[in-house]
């Protein structure tokens, strides 16, 4: 209880933006923008649930996070590509067969890819926040370049399921199918990532990690391979987000791991760095911020959420819901 | 010596980035009795905790538990021989409830109901504070959620690292009532101790630590009789500390 | 003579290794020679960007070498300066004074945004900087291709520069060894002297005893702020200045390219040329920084002919002939950049003067 009266403007922030937005535009622009911008948030929570969940247990932050989002998006175009026939079909069910084939690929690409990563390159920095930002920045380039070694430098089109193309009308506004798929799916891991972090002893393990990773070895667990673990679900993650948001423009290109990040780092430090919680706060305000504004004044969107962030920063210099440590 | 140490520190220098803390600890710790680290600040107490329990690592010197060396092995595995640790700062998870905290520290096979009776008969007060968030309790009962973390399950050695700093009178005493209930079940147990008063209490042996080492080592009955010793010891006598 | 010259030119900081020493004198010998020794502009473009990115990583260096703070923005400011220069050139006022005023109000705003930043996101959470500056150097990125009317947007801006410094312009008549002394060739010792400048200013400014601080909040920030230094001041002071004088080398790169546009001063690939100066120099050691700046630039003039060389040779090999493409030679360098920071975290001069005890 105590907890909630003290989050409560934080977690009222979102729809209190919604509301704000409602006068200056009609009813149909504005469901159709709180639609694009639920899904967009749910997207970003995908990939920046790792991230924050990697720093707040890790204290390592991953400038090459981006990369395993690429990595998820490509390995999305080379799946939807192969299965170009589920994808054509017009029924629901292959459909939804290919796009979850896709990001079950993504995420054990990127899963993998991650594992490698933890053990070859974050595994030798850990305390150290200088060599991490400079080592992972390395890293970032390294992979984008391997990714553009693997896939050409051309962008590459991903084909979006036939019955997930499209809109649909709700109360006058036309609203595209494929972002209730990505709501639903970001739901979906919200949930799932509570369960596991609540319910579980996993989760016990890495709660009481993040406040506390000595004391955990001290009652006798291995840490590191909690670390390995969350490492590798992270980058998983990142995967998946990819998937959706390649999927969702139908193109990739190799540039959109870094683009994604800028992104992803503002949504993280408006919901405080290692909370899982704020972190989805966060990414729905973005989402749905990037929206309104992406209407009202198109060139500003980026700059409006980093103004966003300032003004968070400025009210709460630890983010919406940051983690007690 | 008799045969009977659990626990033995030979030589065992410590150094903390380019400082030199420990040089050259001689510490026997026996079963089954409560042995007393005592010294003033700084002189190394809670640096030779942290050395057992491989938090840092021995540069020289051997540390034996159970006739076995441990120095050089990762804290996990230490821990897993048996050994409890509870730091200076009690190392709470304060936004997990108390009973989150009792289930990590106990095994895999979770919460024994037996032994979860046995911490309420020492600590009755946390049986109505299970199910609170352990960053709300207040001092006292933090260290008595601590405490009950190295008890839950069934140790060999458990190492408490001045568990009555910051705490109230009446609080020391519930902690000195409930280390008398563990030493009736003969746990063997490591302080390290500020409170003469508690030392003096709970204490079977004793060592005495100063600039690294240890410098002097007998039972606790011998040190309180001993008004000279505790004063070229401690810089104290317990006659100032009634 | 040599006690002078390190006491009052060098600030008193010694390369600290003769190896050190000798490069530095053979970079210097080989700016200043190179209009003679290897005539062509193309050379003397090297030898200008060498001069300048010196400057450049050097005042990164400042921030992350000497404050140890990793901000990604520093391309941001060296655009800012670039930009401040051209945009009145570029508009038509071809002078002297449309240099000077853009170099110095570059400065001034570059300061003026780097100390809000670095107010802003220390006082939070230092940990945020990295990534507030990440952040905030994209938009700079959308703004700039973004206002057309000002920027030029991805096109850019291209200027005629002052009379003087033009290739018609003849300061002598006929040939001075062999070469026409002429605006481009003013031009080039122009950008060569306040380069220099730069450099030995900056020199001064880290072994002063504003540096030393810099050197002990780097080391532990808690301690200098114990010792009654306000750490969030200097580290404001560091980064503004660091920016200024990243400002000051952008217009230079300016005036040197008569031209900028995004992709010469703005883009991310700037920032990591940045990085992979400063680390593969040596970090805190600003020797080091201008000695990567030439590795650098001669790696860009020739990694890519080498590498389209081994390319060609292992074609019919799989997957060999995609990691040699000169299109990738980022990734070469990447592998570098992170083999420098595992292995040599010191750098090049770091290393060499730890070797010598």
């Amino acid at each position: 209880m105590r907890r909630l009266r003290q989050d409560w403007p934080a977690l009222a922030l979102a729809p209190a933006v919604a509301l704000l937005a409602l006068p200056v535009m009609d009813l149909p622009t504005w469901i159709a923008l709180t639609a694009a911008g639920a899904a967009m948030g749910m997207m970003l929570f995908l990939m920046a649930a790792g991230l924050t969940l990697i720093f707040g247990l890790m204290d390592v932050l991953n400038f090459a996070h981006g990369a395993f989002i690429t990595l998820g998006a490509y390995v999305a175009a080379s799946v939807m590509g192969a299965l170009a026939s589920w994808v054509g079909a017009d029924d629901l069910a292959r459909n939804l067969a290919a796009l979850a084939v896709a990001v079950l690929a993504a995420a054990a690409a990127a899963g993998a890819a991650g594992l490698v990563f933890e053990r070859g390159i974050i595994r030798r920095v850990y305390g150290a926040h200088l060599q991490q930002i400079l080592i992972t920045v390395g890293g970032m380039i390294v992979a984008e370049q391997l990714i553009l070694a693997a896939w050409g430098a051309q962008p590459v089109q991903v084909g979006k399921p036939v019955t997930l193309r499209g809109s649909f009308v709700l109360a006058g506004a036309a609203v595209e199918k494929y972002r209730l798929v990505a709501v639903a799916l970001g739901l979906l891991v919200f949930a799932a990532m509570q369960l596991t972090l609540n319910r579980t002893r996993i989760g016990l393990l890495v709660r009481a990690g993040v406040e506390n990773r000595e004391m955990v070895e001290a009652l006798g667990y291995r840490i590191r391979r909690l670390f390995i673990g969350v490492f590798v679900a992270g980058t998983a993650l990142a995967g998946i987000g990819g998937v959706m948001w390649a999927v969702y423009q139908e193109l990739v290109t190799a540039a959109v791991g870094a683009d994604m990040t800028i992104l992803v780092f503002i949504v993280v430090i408006i919901g405080g760095l290692g909370s899982v919680g704020g972190c989805f706060a966060g990414a729905v305000l973005v989402g749905l911020t990037t929206n309104y504004i992406g209407f009202l004044a198109p060139k500003l969107a980026l700059g409006s959420n980093i103004a966003l962030m300032v003004l968070v920063l400025l009210w709460r210099p630890r983010g919406l819901l940051p983690l007690a440590r | 010596m008799s045969d009977d140490v659990l626990l033995r520190l030979a030589g065992v220098h410590t150094h903390i980035g380019r400082y030199h803390i420990l040089h050259g600890v001689d510490l026997a710790v026996r079963e089954g009795r409560l042995t007393m680290l005592l010294g003033r600040n700084g002189a190394g107490k809670t640096t030779t905790l942290r050395t057992v329990m491989g938090m840092w690592r021995a540069s020289a010197g051997l540390i034996d538990f159970a006739g076995a060396p441990i120095s050089g092995r990762a804290t996990p595995d230490i821990a897993r021989l048996g050994i409890a640790y509870v730091p200076e700062s009690m190392g709470i998870f304060g936004q997990l409830t108390v009973r989150e905290n009792l289930l990590l520290a106990a095994g895999p096979a979770g919460l024994h109901p037996g032994r979860l009776d046995g911490v309420f008969a020492i600590f009755p007060v946390l049986r109505e504070k299970l199910h609170q968030a352990a960053g709300t309790l207040s001092g006292g009962q933090k260290q008595m959620v601590a405490i009950s973390r190295a008890i839950v399950e069934e140790r060999r050695l458990i190492i408490v690292d001045e568990p009555t700093k910051g705490l109230a009178p009446a609080v020391i005493g519930q902690l000195i009532a409930a280390f008398q209930a563990l030493k009736r079940q003969r746990t063997t147990i490591l302080m390290v101790e500020q409170n003469f008063h508690m030392a003096q209490a709970l204490g079977d042996d004793v060592a005495v630590m100063d600039d690294g080492r240890v410098v002097h080592t007998g039972t606790m009955a011998d040190l309180a009789d001993d008004d000279a010793l505790q004063t070229r010891l401690l810089g104290l006598s317990l006659a100032s500390h009634q | 003579m040599r006690a002078l010259l390190h006491r009052h030119v060098l600030s008193g900081d010694r390369p600290g290794h003769p190896a050190v020493t000798a490069l530095l004198i053979l970079l210097l010998l080989a700016l200043l020679v190179v209009p003679f020794a290897v005539p062509g502009t193309k050379s003397m473009a090297a030898a200008s960007r060498i001069a300048i990115l010196a400057v450049l990583a050097g005042s990164y260096d400042i921030a992350l070498g000497y404050t140890g703070i990793v901000s990604l923005a520093h391309a941001m400011f060296f655009a800012i300066g670039a930009y401040a220069v051209a945009i009145p050139l570029a508009g038509g006022w071809v002078g002297w004074g449309a240099i000077g005023l853009g170099m110095a109000a570059g400065a001034v705003l570059a300061a003026a945004i780097a100390a809000a930043i670095t107010l802003l996101s220390l006082r939070v959470q230092t940990i945020f900087f990295s990534m507030i500056t990440l952040a905030v150097a994209s938009f700079a990125q959308v703004l700039a291709t973004q206002l057309r009317g000002l920027t030029g947007g991805e096109d850019g801006l291209s200027f005629s520069l002052p009379a003087a410094l033009s290739p018609s312009f003849h300061l002598l008549p006929g040939r001075v060894l062999g070469v026409r002394v002429d605006g481009r060739l003013l031009t080039y010792y122009l950008i060569l002297l306040a380069a220099l400048l730069l450099f030995l200013l900056m020199l001064r400014i880290v072994n002063s005893p504003f540096g030393r601080v810099l050197l002990a909040i780097r080391e532990n920030a808690f301690r200098a702020e114990a010792l009654g230094f306000r750490v969030i001041v200097y580290r404001t002071l560091a980064s503004a200045l660091a920016a200024a004088i990243a400002a000051l080398a952008g217009g230079l790169m300016a005036v040197l390219l008569r031209y900028n546009g995004p992709d010469a001063t703005l883009s991310f690939s700037v920032m990591v040329d940045i990085l992979l100066m400063v680390v593969i120099g040596g970090m805190g050691t600003l020797y080091g920084p201008a000695l990567g700046a030439a590795v650098i630039v001669l790696a860009e003039y020739y990694l890519q002919p080498a590498l389209q060389g081994l390319a060609d040779a292992l074609v019919g090999i799989p997957v060999l002939p995609a990691l040699f493409n000169p299109d990738r030679w980022l990734l070469w360098l990447g592998l570098l950049f992170v083999g420098f920071v595992y292995f040599l975290p010191a750098g090049i001069v770091g290393s060499l003067r730890r070797r010598r005890g």
